[in-house]
């Protein structure tokens, strides 16, 4: 379980000080799929990156299983994040010289995991292990990097914006393999997204605006990505 | 204006070069001008033989130091260039959109050339310095009738202005063919155009695991810095090597300005190399620090494989300087009486070797506190 207590982040100083998080407190339960949702400049994005460890808060908690990682060093932090969360993010970041395989190995090394094809082979690119992310197509690419952040086997999936780049139809396919290996490997999943719409997948949606939590509604029978509008 | 003159400030490795090598053309070429007017003095046969000598040194030690740093600053012109046009791909990208044609936007590249004027200005400068000191050393046993130091202004040409208009015109002649790429290709994002797809060579290629395999892709998608490591350590190698030899052969001024120069020469190019490569890996460190790579396996990832490279260059340079050394010895010095014997001079090899591990690991430990500050959000909000 992760537990977030009055989480509080500003960007610069004295006049130009912007408050970005405004005590933030919510709880994510273990295999829970969330949706953060929210309009641009709302905080969430900033939320994501303090909640997955790759930022630290000015004040306040998140606890998995009880350990404050607000409180870990950078070394501390960078093992909690080897050994825990996985992400995937809106624009890849895939590394261009490297073929999908081995792409998928940079997640796969970490954890010691030599299963990683079929991984691969279960986002649909099998075929495509030699190629590059510049001869893929965005939805390919971004598989590519599902695949990578599954490879580490990570307790928790984090998504900022996963299907932003992508057009409906690939966009759907993106998040339908998302559900699905998450129901295979039960793992948490908290994505951030504008998208009301995906917000129906969840069982949990936290909506949030200008740093702060407005509304946490849970979904009793959340929808498959090709039922829900777009 | 799309290149600044603030633009060259980054080209200091060339202003170095460039002045290292006009410090040491410069002194020298000035010599060999007032020595030669002073041919007809000469009576003596030793006196002779060493006339000859002095002006045969001069010709090794212009063409050796002269052409090998014109070549490393040729390679390092044409790197910067293509760093440059690589990283402003957009902005050149709408240029060529509007209509600019590619000499038009490639003449904007002649103020690369101010780099080589202002290295080689204080290096000319340098040398009028440092001259008087290098004349009485050149004939301190007096075998030579006084040389006067005089002002060439045909040296000002040759090693001032024709390697700044040169330097000019070679930014601008090779930025317009770096230049001649479709617009679309420009515009695109610059990490998915323009990567070579390069297909595996075997099994044992594809199975090594991903660090291993992002050390090997370093080195083959930079091969020029893999060049400006070697140099690095072939400056560090020789310089100090040579200063340290130097001893009985030459004054404690020249070995200690080849000292100064090899360090100032192979930290220059080395902080460059290192520096281009966190910049150019800025995305795949902080993808790395994100999925929980530690420091030193980022470290090791990137900058591991460029050690062995670097210990190519020092061997080199310790071959360098024997070679140089034993040729002015045995056929420069040939017909001279009491120039002492030379032999490979082990003390100094290590003292050097010694000397480079404690420089080029702390460079390395330098830079490895620059990949930890690598700053995973600013990559994300590009």
């Amino acid at each position: 379980m992760i537990e977030i207590k009055d989480i509080k982040k500003s960007y610069g100083s004295h006049e130009n000080k912007l408050s970005v998080l405004k005590g933030i407190s919510t709880k994510i339960e273990d295999g829970d799929f969330v949706v953060i949702l929210g309009a641009s400049g709302s905080g969430k994005s900033t939320f994501l990156n303090v909640i997955s460890g790759l930022e630290y808060p000015d004040s306040g908690s998140v606890r998995y299983d009880g350990r404050d990682i607000t409180r870990l060093s950078d070394g501390d932090l960078t093992l909690f994040r080897k050994e825990t969360v996985g992400f995937i993010f809106q624009q890849y970041y895939l590394l261009p010289h490297m073929t999908v395989e081995k792409n998928v190995r940079m997640g796969a090394d970490l954890a010691g995991n030599s299963d990683y094809r079929k991984i691969i082979k279960s986002v649909g690119l099998g075929e495509k292990l030699r190629k590059y992310p510049g001869e893929l197509s965005g939805g390919e690419q971004q598989r590519v990097s599902i695949a990578r952040a599954l490879a580490k086997k990570p307790k928790v999936l984090f998504l900022d914006e996963p299907t932003g780049a992508l057009d409906e139809q690939t966009g759907r396919q993106v998040l339908d393999y998302i559900s699905a290996l998450q129901k295979e490997h039960g793992f948490t999943v908290v994505m951030v997204t504008h998208n009301l719409n995906i917000a129906q997948m969840a069982n949990t949606v936290i909506k949030m605006n200008s740093g702060k939590i407005v509304e946490i509604s849970g979904n009793e029978a959340p929808k498959t990505a090709y039922e829900i509008g777009w | 204006m799309v290149v600044g003159i603030k633009d060259t400030v980054k080209l200091i490795g060339i202003s170095v070069i460039s002045c290292c090598a006009v410090l040491v053309c410069a002194m020298f070429l000035n010599y060999y001008f007032d020595v030669l007017q002073i041919e007809d003095l000469i009576c003596s046969e030793q006196a002779h033989v060493f006339y000859h000598a002095q002006v045969l040194v001069v010709r090794v030690v212009c063409a050796v130091s002269g052409g090998c740093l014109l070549v490393t600053s040729v390679v390092m012109l044409f790197f910067y260039i293509k760093h440059y046009i690589d990283s402003h791909k957009k902005e050149l990208g709408i240029l060529k959109a509007l209509g600019y044609s590619n000499m038009r936007i490639a003449c904007n590249f002649w103020v690369f050339g101010m780099s080589v004027f202002a290295g080689a200005t204080v290096g000319f400068l340098g040398a009028f310095l440092l001259m008087p000191e290098f004349y009485r050393y050149q004939n301190e046993d007096n075998i030579l009738p006084e040389t006067v130091i005089s002002f060439h202004p045909s040296l000002v040409l040759y090693l001032v202005v024709l390697p700044t208009a040169g330097f000019a015109l070679l930014a601008v002649v090779y930025a317009a063919l770096k230049l001649k790429k479709p617009v679309l290709l420009l515009l695109r994002d610059s990490l998915q155009s323009g990567v070579k797809v390069r297909k595996q060579k075997n099994a044992k290629e594809r199975d090594c695991l991903f660090i291993d395999e992002l050390r090997r892709d370093t080195l083959r998608t930079r091969k020029t810095l893999v060049f400006f490591i070697v140099f690095a350590s072939f400056c560090f190698s020789s310089m100090t090597q040579m200063s340290a030899s130097m001893n009985e052969l030459a004054s404690e001024m020249m070995g200690m300005m080849m000292l100064l120069m090899g360090i100032i020469l192979a930290c220059t190019t080395l902080f460059l190399a290192i520096t281009t490569v966190i910049r150019g890996n800025t995305k795949t460190i902080a993808m790395m620090r994100v999925f929980g790579y530690s420091q030193k396996e980022c470290c090791r990832a990137l900058l591991g494989g460029y050690r062995p490279a670097s210990y190519i260059g020092f061997a080199v340079g310790t071959i360098y300087q024997y070679g140089l050394l034993r040729i002015m010895v045995d056929i420069v010095f040939k017909d001279m009486e009491g120039v002492p014997a030379y032999e490979f001079d082990f003390p100094a090899m290590f003292f050097s070797l010694g000397l480079f591990l404690v420089v080029y690991e702390f460079v390395m430990f330098y830079y490895s506190g620059k990949i930890k500050k690598v700053s995973v959000k600013e990559v994300m909000l590009e």
